[in-house]
């Protein structure tokens, strides 16, 4: 079997001349991005603590665009930050320490495709399911009582 | 792989058997379909996590004031550090995993197995850092009293660091008054025989409550966020009346039931998340030393090709990429 190795990453701009050469290059580029989050995690910087777009007032086509723009409006800037570096940490172990960048497009598509989708899936249903509970809990007129 | 795939002599046809079209062996593929159900077993732990979170928005502890212990450094609070060391850890033997993956396929006998052994530590490492976690979260460290509501109520003071006002956390131990007249705890050999009773708490709520009463400094700070994204602080009259109507149990540390930091459910996803992780590093190493074995023997020397090697990599890297989200939602978002 013949063991052909992708040598480039970051779309051929950072080049190796060897298979163990790359994966110090990855090891140092993962280690990085944690560094980058532990610091950010640390110091959580104050602009970052807002969200950076108030919600669309209005009828269907402020709607629309509320979950368009919903990473922006709903979220923390730093926590999309974090959720996207995970994402790209993921990525980077996936392509190059289990070697996906090497296999057919079929199988990297059979794998990736099918837990993207059906992940993408869970978290809506259940985040959805979660804001829904805490809007019974805490609607002015709710039956339900914690505060004692 | 000749001496056990059949061979009819179809060979020219597409349809004749033998066929690889995704070019990877009948193992791989199964240990890939493997890490894809095995994601979404991830995914929907921490999904529910999620649905919890989400369900009580207002109130969820702030990771960063429950792990902020690093071993050997006592009385110190280092959000992140240990965590981020551990993160380093598990990142770092990935790399010897892949790197063992590589001599194996120069078929360098000596390079595999160093690299094996090392991936073993690491693994071995990070298993040791997360019991030291976990025994540091059930430990606890302040100590809190639970409502009849279920909710935790904490305890500190506003002191100034540097010019700016901060809230600090003062252990239970500090403030409570003993009693003199204690419930002893009820056992089976002097009670009923088919009742039992979890350990008594340190303290009772009265004796909190005598404590607090005496301590003019000391205010008590509810669950609930405010809109700076910190907890509620209570005024001092507020402080004495909520522990008085209110208080139900003195809690210390985290199990399954309480859970001094805050809502109980944020304990039963640690517990339950991490555990199901540390249960996949486990097993990994048991699997990695069975592996590391069979390279000393040379099994695979004589097989031909370091291919068991790949698949164990392969299960190995999947549980470092489980840990990159775990670490993300638990201590970071």
């Amino acid at each position: 079997m013949a063991h052909e190795h992708k040598l480039e990453i970051f779309r051929g701009l950072w080049k190796f001349k060897s298979n163990t050469q790359k994966i110090w290059g990855v090891l140092a580029f993962l280690t990085l991005v944690t560094a980058v989050e532990v610091i950010l995690g640390i110091y959580k910087p104050e602009g970052l603590m807002t969200p950076w777009m108030t919600p669309f007032e209005g009828g269907f086509f402020a709607t629309l665009m509320n979950i368009i723009f919903s990473a922006f409006i709903y979220m923390k800037p730093l926590n999309l930050i974090f959720i996207i570096l995970t994402i790209v940490k993921a990525y980077y172990i996936t392509w190059d320490f289990m070697h996906m960048r090497d296999e057919t497009k079929a199988l990297r598509r059979m794998v990736v495709w099918t837990a993207v989708f059906l992940i993408c899936y869970l978290i809506f249903i259940l985040l959805q399911e979660g804001g829904y509970v805490f809007e019974v809990y805490n609607a002015d007129d709710a039956i339900i009582k914690r505060d004692f | 792989m000749d001496s056990t795939v059949a061979n009819a002599g179809t060979d020219e046809k597409t349809w004749g058997g033998g066929n690889q079209p995704l070019k990877a062996s009948y193992g791989k593929m199964m240990m890939w379909f493997f890490i894809v159900s095995d994601a979404l077993t991830f995914s929907g732990f921490l999904a529910a996590y999620g649905f919890s979170r989400f369900k009580f928005i207002k109130e969820w502890p702030i990771a960063d004031e429950v792990f902020t212990h690093v071993p050997f450094l006592h009385g110190q609070e280092l959000p992140m550090i240990y965590v981020a060391f551990m993160t380093f850890i598990l990142i770092m033997s990935s790399v010897t995993m892949v790197l063992a993956v590589d001599a194996g396929h120069h078929m360098n006998k000596a390079k595999v197995t160093l690299y094996m052994f090392l991936t073993i530590i690491g693994g071995a490492i990070f298993v040791g850092s997360q019991a030291w976690e976990w025994a540091t979260f059930i430990q606890g460290d302040y100590g809190a009293v639970q409502t009849k509501g279920g909710n935790i109520l904490q305890f500190g003071e506003n002191v100034t660091v540097d010019g700016k006002e901060k809230f600090k956390r003062i252990s239970i131990d500090e403030f409570a008054i003993h009693h003199t007249t204690e419930r002893a705890e009820h056992d089976r050999s002097s009670g009923l025989w088919f009742v039992t009773e979890a350990s008594l708490p340190p303290y009772t709520v009265g004796e909190i409550y005598d404590g607090l009463a005496a301590n003019e400094n000391i205010l008590v700070r509810t669950q609930i966020i405010n809109e700076n994204g910190e907890k509620t602080i209570l005024s001092r009259e507020e402080s004495l009346k909520q522990i008085k109507e209110n208080g139900k149990l003195v809690v210390k540390g985290a199990n399954l039931h309480v859970n001094e930091y805050g809502t109980a459910l944020f304990a039963d996803f640690f517990f339950f998340i991490t555990g199901f992780h540390g249960f996949h590093v486990f097993s990994g190493v048991v699997i990695n030393i069975i592996i590391f074995f069979n390279v000393i023997l040379g099994t695979y020397e004589r097989r031909g090709s370091y291919e068991m090697v790949e698949k164990v990599g392969l299960y190995w890297h999947f549980v470092d990429l489980v840990w990159v989200f775990v670490f993300t939602f638990f201590y970071l978002v």
